[in-house]
């Protein structure tokens, strides 16, 4: 008996019991239709995460100083000598200061809090920032001290509206600062957004914060995988003038990322196995089905093992209308989990693309689960006793 | 007749134990049917007859003895070698027509001459001419719960001569059948044997075996009576009170 054949009485037997077969394959619908989903938000999530993380700068170091109370600092000029004295691992350093402060226009009465960063004229290069309008901080203004500041669209909007805040005045902690920037828009310009900022010089930032000193470096290597050697040779020359390598901490963006898909990565192992639990049980619901279906077709068994069926005959009618079964619920699942994914995308913001190894995956995993549940009713069915099966009514 | 014989009973015995007790639903059966021949089997409820249909039929084996079909030992068979010499050589009548409600009457017929692994053109070619010898090959696309018992029973016999079987075995063909179809199939049956088809035919009905050319009469397991059938007693007296009916 030619395998199509074999198809083609499967299918006749599924469409005969229409309702039976749907919810038979419903196990494996929302089986196969979750492993999907899953697998594409999990992605959709690690993509965005990943994209977040290449805004920063992958090829960024952040250096943290926690020598608080101590009198021993990092200056910035211990900085750009490290960065001097090996330009085939450095390209950029710039000083962080980190504030929180008021800021108001000159005129307003309200303030609000804020939190303003200090640094230098390499920041903007070192995190791809671009000018909507102005200039970014330069030389000079960290060199005289002067009190300028670069803002983001958010202030530009929330401050003076649109395309009118060069040249204003914006009071941080009441003094005085001039806006000479507006960076161009990162996010949607609003709040809690990467374009809610304030950029001002570090040395004017490390006078206004409390303990006058800088908070952090980041660094920019020139080369992504001298990771290790760069870290080196910055652990080096820090221990050496703190005294301790208690005092610092150093973050690569790279090894950030490479936690957090880590971190993605077990979280979604463990969504697909809680999901592949569901096809577990799918395949449970086949088997069952096909052992009643089995018990139906006695008769018709002993009917085909009389006009000279083969126990292989028997068991693979069975075994394929099984695989049948779950096959279409495969690809139903695997319609349910794209439109559910293109769905959860469009809600929450991700690109989502299902994946086709996991499409062929989940197709391979529900046919593979019908042939493995549907063997033992069809080798009941094979192994009848033909004169039993016969009487059977 | 020097021919060698198609089915040969040697000291057949089946006995099945149930508990302590042991039923012998055959015991020490001995007979042998030719080519072109047409036996009817006859025997009350519990006679052995069933059994003796079963294992001619190779749907059983025999507890002791030889059966040889064709010359060939048959009687120690696994399950699929066991198919394979139904699907060669054997054609069933069933009592019930046995016929797959879902497929339509073409599909039935082509059932065997698939297990037989014959090509869909040869198959649907043999199956259609199997119809046309039972007269039904304009109903071959209706499903069996569409036609009369009657039509079912021919398309049942159409099955059983789809494969050019050497045997055709028909047990109780007749026994859903009103007396006119009956005697349509069993003048079929005739008909069939005329053209030199070997039957078989199971009954218990001595009206029926009293149609065949041999009766082998069964009782208690034991074969009673081995002959033609005008001179098996108990047919005559049966034939005689019909007549005594009649008068």
């Amino acid at each position: 008996m030619k395998f199509t054949k074999t198809v083609q009485l499967a299918f006749g037997s599924i469409l005969s019991n229409k309702l039976r077969s749907l919810l038979t394959m419903l196990g494996i619908i929302i089986g196969v239709g979750a492993v999907i989903i899953l697998v594409s938000i999990m992605d959709g999530v690690t993509g965005q995460v990943t994209d977040a993380f290449e805004s920063f700068g992958m090829n960024n170091i952040t250096v943290a100083l926690t020598s608080r109370g101590s009198t021993r600092h990092i200056e910035p000029d211990d900085m750009y000598e490290v960065i001097d004295e090996n330009p085939a691992l450095f390209t950029y350093c710039t000083p962080n200061v980190s504030l929180t402060a008021t800021v108001k226009t000159k005129n307003a009465s309200d303030s609000e809090f804020a939190s303003v960063t200090g640094t230098d004229e390499t920041y903007d290069k070192i995190n791809q920032l671009g000018m909507q309008e102005g200039r970014f901080l330069q030389f000079i203004d960290i060199e005289k001290q002067l009190k300028v500041c670069v803002i983001g669209t958010y202030y530009e909007q929330e401050l003076y509206g649109k395309g009118k805040a060069l040249g204003q005045t914006l009071k941080i902690n009441g003094e005085p600062f001039s806006v000479v920037g507006v960076l161009e828009e990162r996010a949607d310009s609003s709040e809690n957004s990467s374009d809610q900022c304030i950029y001002i010089p570090y040395t004017v930032a490390s006078k206004m914060s409390q303990n006058r000193f800088i908070s952090s470096y980041t660094v920019t290597l020139s080369d992504a995988n001298k990771l290790d050697e760069a870290k080196a040779i910055l652990e080096n020359r820090l221990t050496k003038i703190l005294g301790s390598s208690d005092f610092y901490n150093i973050i690569a963006t790279q090894e950030i990322l490479e936690e957090l898909n880590k971190i993605i990565g077990t979280m979604k192992a463990a969504l697909v196995c809680i999901a592949g639990i569901s096809l577990l049980v799918g395949g449970i619901g086949i088997m069952n089905i096909m052992l009643v279906t089995v018990t139906e077709r006695t008769k018709e068994i002993g009917i085909r093992k009389s006009l000279g069926a083969k126990k292989k005959h028997i068991l693979s009618q069975f075994v394929v209308e099984a695989a049948t079964i779950s096959g279409i619920g495969g690809i139903l699942g695997i319609l349910l989990g794209a439109i559910v994914s293109f769905a959860a995308g469009k809600m929450l913001n991700l690109t989502i693309v299902p994946s086709l190894f996991a499409v062929v995956l989940a197709f391979s995993v529900s046919v593979a689960i019908g042939i493995l549940f549907g063997f033992l009713p069809a080798k009941n069915a094979a192994n009848l006793n033909p004169i039993d099966a016969l009487r059977f009514e | 007749m020097n021919q060698k014989p198609l089915v040969e009973f040697q000291n057949i015995y089946k006995i099945y134990t149930m508990g302590d007790s042991e039923v012998r639903a055959l015991d020490g059966v001995s007979f042998s049917v030719f080519a072109g021949e047409f036996v009817a089997i006859i025997g009350q409820s519990g006679s052995g007859k069933s059994t003796c249909m079963n294992i001619i039929g190779c749907l059983d084996t025999p507890t002791e003895g030889t059966y040889l079909l064709n010359g060939n030992d048959v009687s120690q068979l696994t399950d699929d070698e066991q198919s394979e010499i139904r699907n060669e050589t054997l054609g069933f009548i069933f009592q019930q027509y046995n016929l797959l409600p879902k497929l339509n009457i073409l599909e039935n017929v082509k059932l065997p001459l698939m297990y037989k692994g014959l090509k869909e053109s040869e198959q649907t070619e043999r199956a259609m001419e199997a119809l046309k010898r039972v007269g039904i090959d304009d109903k071959c696309h209706h499903k069996p719960s569409q036609l009369s018992g009657g039509q079912q029973q021919r398309a049942s016999i159409a099955r059983a001569l789809a494969g050019s079987p050497s045997v055709i075995l028909a047990d109780e063909p007749t026994g859903a059948l009103d007396s006119k179809t009956s005697a349509e199939v069993i003048n079929f049956l005739i008909q069939l044997n005329s053209l030199g088809n070997t039957i078989i035919l199971i009954t218990h009905d001595n009206s029926i075996a009293a149609k065949a050319k041999r009766v082998i009469r069964i009782h208690d397991g034991k074969i009673i009576y081995d002959g033609i059938p005008s001179e098996d007693s108990i047919i005559r007296s049966t034939v005689l009170s019909q007549r005594e009916g009649a008068i």
